[in-house]
């Protein structure tokens, strides 16, 4: 096999693939007489898709902005809460068991209690993308302002420089690329925090994003648009991780830049 | 490119004391397990000399360079920097007398050549003066960047000029006293001896005292006025080279520089039996 034809098989295999499991799937949805409430086929799904494509790029839109802005926050809290925690070994220990309970509680639990705290709103939904979304930030931001060359730290004590010098010359520069390595964990997390809190806001119409389309989909049995809400969600979060690993490769050129 | 520099002789040879040690103990560990790293060292080393220090691997030569830097503080004994005793409250002024040369270059990464080099000033908050920059232009200069490599980044640069970045960094700050933690031992023997004429030359010219922990025995005899071998945490023997400035790299070559090659050799060994 030639290169060419390598490169070539590698966007022609996947769509061979797509093809193969969707003519399967058309032909057992027909020969098996499944229910299109159980499962439509492929081609009542593409249907679907282009019918409700305005609905679902609006509702993308706001889920979009509701991961995003999660992100966000979890970026700028997680990186603080990181800095005080690279501060002292006692605030560590005092506080790590409550980021850990971060990272354990069930989304899915807490995410009625933030409803009735918070309400029915787009805030919400944001609080709840960054709660689950903020866990992978700490840590590696933590390990990263943490885990400074030995000579590097040395250098600066012998320039008599302060914490605050140490802080922002040293520690925070050195743990950019940790801090690129965890958004990129938490890029996927916040979209699934987005969708699941969005389950829970109810279509009161005060707010619809993919997740309250997904739930009135669901309950009226239109099970061809509930999957199309399903793509949607998945290309939203193939989405959002391009666009960090676009923002990391842009950050990082300083720390890898090669000629 | 790595430019050449003939080797000068390092000038002012008073024999003040600039930095004296005396009875440096110092163990780490455990009660239990207790390692004695540095056991009643003594070591004088006269204004504008070169003192290497010679030594198997775990003798204590980097610890040394450590204690007397200010970095690690030893259970006994004291150091004094021209004057002024090492503690952990000596004054800003006295530490900034001492710069560290270490192992690996040390660059930050995120930083240009020239922002790495002016990093020492702009923790000291002079950057921004005239006269450093100017000074910064100057050591750039002479440790051979070309002005156009001052925008590089350390991962665009050779290991030898990665070093020679350090180097400078390290000089920046005028600093009366060099440590130096086997900068060139990760380096190929050419190189090598190049860095070894540049050091020869800042030394000359900066009138820099430096203590030189190494490994190559060559080296340390091209180098210094003195040659401390260490072993098991004190200093075994301190060797005066007999060798005067300035010395060309054909002097390594000579009959003289292999006989006296041999003594150091001996007593390496003598230190260790």
């Amino acid at each position: 096999m030639n290169a060419s034809m390598g490169k070539s098989l590698t966007y022609i295999a996947p769509v061979l693939v797509f093809a193969v499991v969707a003519t399967v799937w058309h032909f057992v949805v027909i020969w098996l007489r499944v229910p299109a409430i159980i499962l439509p086929g492929p081609i009542a799904v593409m249907n679907a898709l282009w019918l409700e494509r305005l609905v679902l790029l609006k509702a993308s839109w706001v889920t979009l902005q509701a991961a995003a802005v999660g992100l966000a926050c979890s970026a700028v809290f997680g990186s603080l809460i990181a800095m005080l925690f690279s501060q002292s070994a006692l605030i560590r220990v005092a506080m790590y068991p409550y980021v850990i309970f971060l990272q354990t509680v069930p989304i899915v639990a807490i995410a009625p209690l933030l409803i009735i705290w918070s309400g029915n709103n787009f805030r919400t939904i944001v609080l709840v993308a960054t709660i689950i979304s903020i866990f992978p930030v700490i840590a590696n931001v933590t390990s990263g302002l943490l885990s400074i060359n030995e000579n590097l730290s040395e250098l600066f004590r012998m320039q008599s420089a302060t914490r605050w010098q140490m802080l922002t010359k040293l520690r925070i520069p050195a743990a950019i690329p940790q801090l690129v390595l965890g958004l990129r964990i938490s890029s996927g997390l916040a979209v699934i925090g987005a969708i699941v809190a969005e389950f829970f806001v109810g279509n009161s119409g005060e707010y619809d994003g993919l997740g309250t389309i997904m739930t009135s989909r669901q309950a009226n049995l239109k099970t061809a648009e509930l999957i199309a809400a399903l793509i949607a969600c998945t290309c939203l979060g193939i989405l959002l991780f391009a666009s960090v690993n676009v923002l990391s490769a842009t950050l990082l050129r300083r720390w890898t830049r090669r000629e | 490119m790595e430019p050449t520099v003939s080797a000068m002789a390092p000038t002012a040879k008073s024999q003040n004391p600039i930095i004296a040690c005396t009875g440096i103990r110092l163990a780490f560990g455990t009660r239990a397990a207790k390692q004695t790293v540095l056991n009643d060292l003594s070591l004088v080393v006269g204004s504008g000399q070169i003192v290497s220090l010679l030594g198997p691997s775990g003798c204590g030569k980097s610890t040394l360079l450590r204690v007397v830097a200010g970095l690690i503080e030893p259970n006994a004994g004291e150091i004094v920097i021209d004057g002024e005793p090492v503690t952990k409250h000596m004054s800003r002024s006295s530490r900034e007398k001492v710069s560290f040369v270490f192992q690996e270059p040390a660059l930050l990464p995120w930083r240009t050549v020239w922002q790495n080099v002016m990093l020492p000033s702009q923790l000291r908050g002079v950057h921004s003066t005239q006269e450093t920059r100017d000074f910064i232009e100057h050591l750039l200069g002479l440790v051979g960047f070309q002005k156009s490599d001052w925008r590089k980044f350390p991962s665009q640069l050779s290991g030898g000029m990665k070093m020679r970045a350090s180097i400078a960094r390290a000089m920046s700050t005028r600093p009366s006293i060099l440590l130096l933690d086997e900068p060139f031992a990760a380096l190929d023997d050419m190189l090598r001896s190049r860095l070894n004429d540049l050091l020869l030359t800042i030394a000359a010219e900066q009138s820099c005292t430096m203590l030189f922990v190494t490994h190559n025995i060559s080296e340390a005899i091209y180098l210094s006025n003195a040659i401390a071998v260490m072993s098991q945490g004190r200093i075994a023997e301190r060797m005066e080279v007999p060798f005067a400035f300035p010395r060309e790299a054909s002097f390594r070559s000579t009959a003289e520089f292999a006989a006296y090659y041999g003594q150091v050799v001996a007593s390496l060994s003598r230190g260790q039996s």
